[in-house]
């Protein structure tokens, strides 16, 4: 279990080189980016004096190179913009991203999975119907679209909630929180349900075909003769069949809700680490950009070795390590 | 009576509540930091223009009026003498004296990759006469010495003496002596300030004031429209109807700074890139005829773009500034739409078929830029140039541009004085001289350089004007840059409140009022 976990690691460790040199490159081949942040009004010395301050005058291996060194010092850079550590602006915006992104998959998971659940127990009744039919929607519905809506129905028409922006912060153990206080909870209703909408569909229609599934095994009808509560049946046996595939996916998109929350976090001015890479690369601000996707390849390999984790200990049958 | 007296005691203490409310303001670009000697970015600008104070400020229309100094004045050609106002306090009690002036220029050029060494390098040497003067020396004649200190904010030396830029973001080091002081920087957040009841200039009007970063434009509609916010700048050109009609809403126009141009490779006598509609590139440079480059110009019906495809939120435009500004030329029309005229000089160029070329644009820095591209590509169809559209993401595009990469393209440029412009965009390109820095087109017209480094070293103000003017009318008449529009800049706010709308774009909270 232990050499699993560390060869996950060393695999992971692979990964973040491969993948700064790629965006080292990438950014490379955009373009130099001291023509997007040199000052208007400067000229051709005050250019020159720019680009050798940041290290851009110099060959792009002397310039990774740097960056390999000062990052296994655990340095990964200035922001061009921000003119703060690359790694720290992101930490600063990682709790909002996480906030917001766990309560978007609480809702997924807590609404998803009963009424995933009830539909499948009871396909050809009219909720199941409904609940079937309104899956398709929230799956194909884009999100950028559903995040205007709300904000149009539910702040402009209504007035009921905050069109945007994250409400106060508490502070526990270092980390600013915002669902602590009703005004926070205010601002965290609408981008979470609309970050939620998609994976509510998914993990609703995973639920309920697991559930029409289980309903025909024999345990189910085992445990029907033997006289248990449909409740019973349901609730226990149907439930941890269902639970195994749902945890696999959530697992796998809770790294895609983090990843592409930026769409939810731009409409909603959410102040979240989504956003930051997208400003970033509009700038192209290379150092964070880097740092941002080694923090979240590393977040990528956290959540799948918790999923494995959580599956295994779901389902004993599920051995670590091995297989081929 | 005394209900009468209750009733109004009442309305009174409503109306002072009103006031102490809060202002919150949506602006529509992210701010990266609070350090005000780092990034020349309008939104940090615009943050400090509130924590802060220049020596010189500039009015609505971007001319130069007294901010810190009272009056300055050129002792010689290469001495400028400021007089500092007096009793000026920062936030901290402090008294402002020219110890922190001198402090402030001179961080300028110590900020680790700060742009604003860009307006205090020229200086050389500075006097302290007594505590509220100040006489900067510069090497050879300049005059650009007090618009250039309007772009530097002054800091308090006391508070800002080692401060790092984590302790701007903090507020260790905000202390200023602007019209707000700094309260809390929630980066991609917001920005909070709260009143500064002892401003030299007078208090502002609102007791705090909050800066939400909404950089959606839909998100920061819906948020004036819900009542979250109170005022809000960049209004998309497509709600602008919409606005108006609202009855709770008002919007407040001015023209911008910002002028949106072409500019033509002018580089070599032969572009691979200009070629025939067959695809074989053109013998000569047909941009090197100036009876071409008036083809284009007239060829562009500016007041259909600046009506259909800007709502009206653009002005067609004849000089490379805009109006208000220093240096522009009143005399010079914009081209009249003619496509006649067009297609015959073009016939006279040696060019009765046309030509084709790439319009290469971005789609995401100024108002309807790629529309724009579109449009004009449309209309050039029309006197027989084929143009194809080529538009970046502005990340993209700049470095492009800066590498010479495009043979036609657009871009748009903001300048508070004409000859400033002229400077960075088609002076010929000397790194000595820090002439045409941006000038990616090639551009070169020995008399315009010459006549602009007359202007820099021409210390009276009204001489000055004449000669950037005379510039401006050379550099037009022989089409360097062919204008488009001057954007008009908009913004929306409750009925209840009045902005004097700013050709700089600032959106200035003190500036704000209730009606």
């Amino acid at each position: 279990m232990l050499a699993y976990v560390a060869r996950r690691l060393a695999q992971s460790l692979a990964v973040l080189v491969l993948m700064s040199l790629l965006v080292f490159a990438g950014v490379y081949a955009v373009g130099n980016p001291i023509d997007i942040l040199v000052n208007p009004q400067s000229d051709q010395d005050e250019i020159a004096r720019a680009t050798a301050a940041l290290g851009l005058d110099r060959p792009l291996a002397e310039q990774y190179l740097v960056f390999l060194k000062d990052a296994a010092t655990g340095d990964l850079g200035r922001s061009f913009v921000y003119n703060a550590p690359a790694i720290g602006l992101i930490l600063e915006r990682m709790p909002a991203t996480l906030e917001l992104a766990t309560t978007a998959m609480l809702i997924a998971l807590l609404l998803g999975v009963p009424l995933g659940l009830w539909a499948g127990v009871s396909p050809r009744s009219t909720a199941g119907r409904a609940i079937s039919a309104g899956s398709i929607l929230g799956f194909s519905l884009p999100t950028f679209w559903v995040g205007l809506m709300l904000i149009m129905v539910f702040s402009v028409w209504l007035g009921w909630l905050p069109t945007s922006g994250r409400g106060p912060t508490t502070t526990i153990a270092g980390i600013p929180l915002s669902f602590l206080s009703i005004e926070g909870l205010r601002h965290l209703a609408l981008p979470a349900a609309n970050l939620a909408l998609f994976n509510l569909s998914l993990v609703a229609r995973l639920a309920r075909s697991g559930a029409r599934e289980a309903m025909q095994q024999d345990y189910v009808r085992f445990a029907r003769a033997k006289g248990l509560a449909e409740s019973r049946i349901v609730g226990t046996h149907v439930l941890k069949n269902v639970l195994v595939p749902v945890v696999t996916v959530a697992g796998v998109e809770f790294g895609s809700v983090i990843a592409f929350a930026v769409v939810t976090e731009s409409i909603f001015a959410w102040p979240g680490m989504g956003k930051l890479l997208i400003d970033s690369i509009g700038v192209l601000d290379r150092p964070v950009m880097v740092a941002y996707l080694c923090i979240v390849v590393l977040l990528f390999v956290a959540i799948n070795l918790a999923v494995d984790l959580l599956v295994s200990w779901l389902d004993p049958r599920v051995r670590l390590g091995a297989g081929p | 009576m005394s209900l009468l007296r209750a009733l109004l005691a009442g309305s009174l203490l409503w109306l002072s509540a009103a006031h102490a409310a809060e202002l919150r303001i949506g602006l529509a670009a992210d701010v990266t930091s609070m350090d005000p000697h780092f990034l020349n970015l309008q939104p940090n600008v615009n943050i400090g223009w509130h924590v802060f104070d220049a020596l010189t400020h500039v009015d609505e229309d971007a001319r130069l009026i007294p901010g810190l100094a009272a009056s300055w004045r050129a002792l010689d050609a290469t001495t400028w003498e400021f007089k500092l106002r007096r009793g000026v306090r920062f936030h901290d009690g402090s008294e402002l004296t020219a110890e922190d002036v001198v402090f402030s220029i001179e961080r300028t050029l110590q900020v680790p990759n700060g742009q604003f060494g860009t307006f205090t390098r020229r200086i050389v040497a500075k006097e302290i006469p007594d505590p509220y003067t100040l006489r900067l020396k510069t090497a050879a004649p300049y005059a650009m010495v007090p618009y250039d200190l309007n772009s530097v904010f002054i800091v308090s030396k006391k508070a800002a003496t080692g401060a790092r830029p984590e302790d701007f973001d903090s507020g260790r080091a905000m202390i200023g002596t602007g019209p707000y002081r700094f309260a809390r920087f929630a980066r991609g957040d917001r920005v909070e300030l709260a009143r500064n009841d002892r401003y030299w200039g007078g208090p502002a009007a609102w007791d705090k004031v909050s800066f939400r970063i909404i950089p959606t434009d839909g998100a920061r509609l819906a948020g004036l429209l819900s009542g979250d916010l109170d005022l809000i700048e960049q209004v998309p050109t497509a709600d602008l109807q919409r606005i108006r009609r609202d009855a709770l809403l008002e919007t407040a126009t001015k023209v911008s700074w910002r002028t949106i141009f072409f500019y033509l490779d002018r580089h070599r006598d032969r572009d691979p890139r200009i070629s025939d509609k067959a695809g074989k590139p053109l013998a000569h440079n047909p941009f090197s005829d100036i009876r071409v480059r008036r083809a284009l110009s007239q060829a562009i019906n500016r007041q259909a773009i600046a009506e259909r495809l800007m709502d009206g939120a653009a002005l067609p435009a004849s000089n490379l500034v805009s109006p208000p500004v220093f240096g522009y030329a009143a005399d010079l029309q914009p081209d009249a739409y003619d496509p006649e005229g067009a297609k015959r000089l073009l016939a006279e160029a040696g060019y009765p078929e046309g030509f084709a070329v790439t319009l290469s644009a971005t789609n995401n820095r100024y108002v309807n830029d790629e529309q724009l591209a579109q449009a004009v590509a449309q209309m050039l169809a029309r006197i027989g140039i084929q143009i194809r559209v080529a538009a970046f993401p502005v990340n993209v595009y700049l470095p492009k541009g800066a590498k010479g990469d495009f043979a036609f393209a657009m871009l748009g440029w903001g300048s508070f004085s004409a000859d400033l412009a002229l400077r960075s965009l088609v002076a010929t390109a000397d790194a000595k001289k820090g002439f045409g820095a941006f000038n990616w087109s090639g551009y070169s017209n020995p008399k315009l350089d010459e006549l602009l480094e007359r202007a820099f070293a021409t210390v009276d103000e009204k001489a000055r004007e004449a000669l950037a003017r005379e510039a401006m009318r050379t550099a037009m008449r022989d089409y360097a840059v062919i204008p488009l529009h001057h954007q008009v800049s908009t913004w929306a706010m409750k009925r209840s409140l009045a902005y004097a709308p700013r050709t700089d774009e600032f959106t200035l909270a003190h500036h704000v009022r209730a009606k």
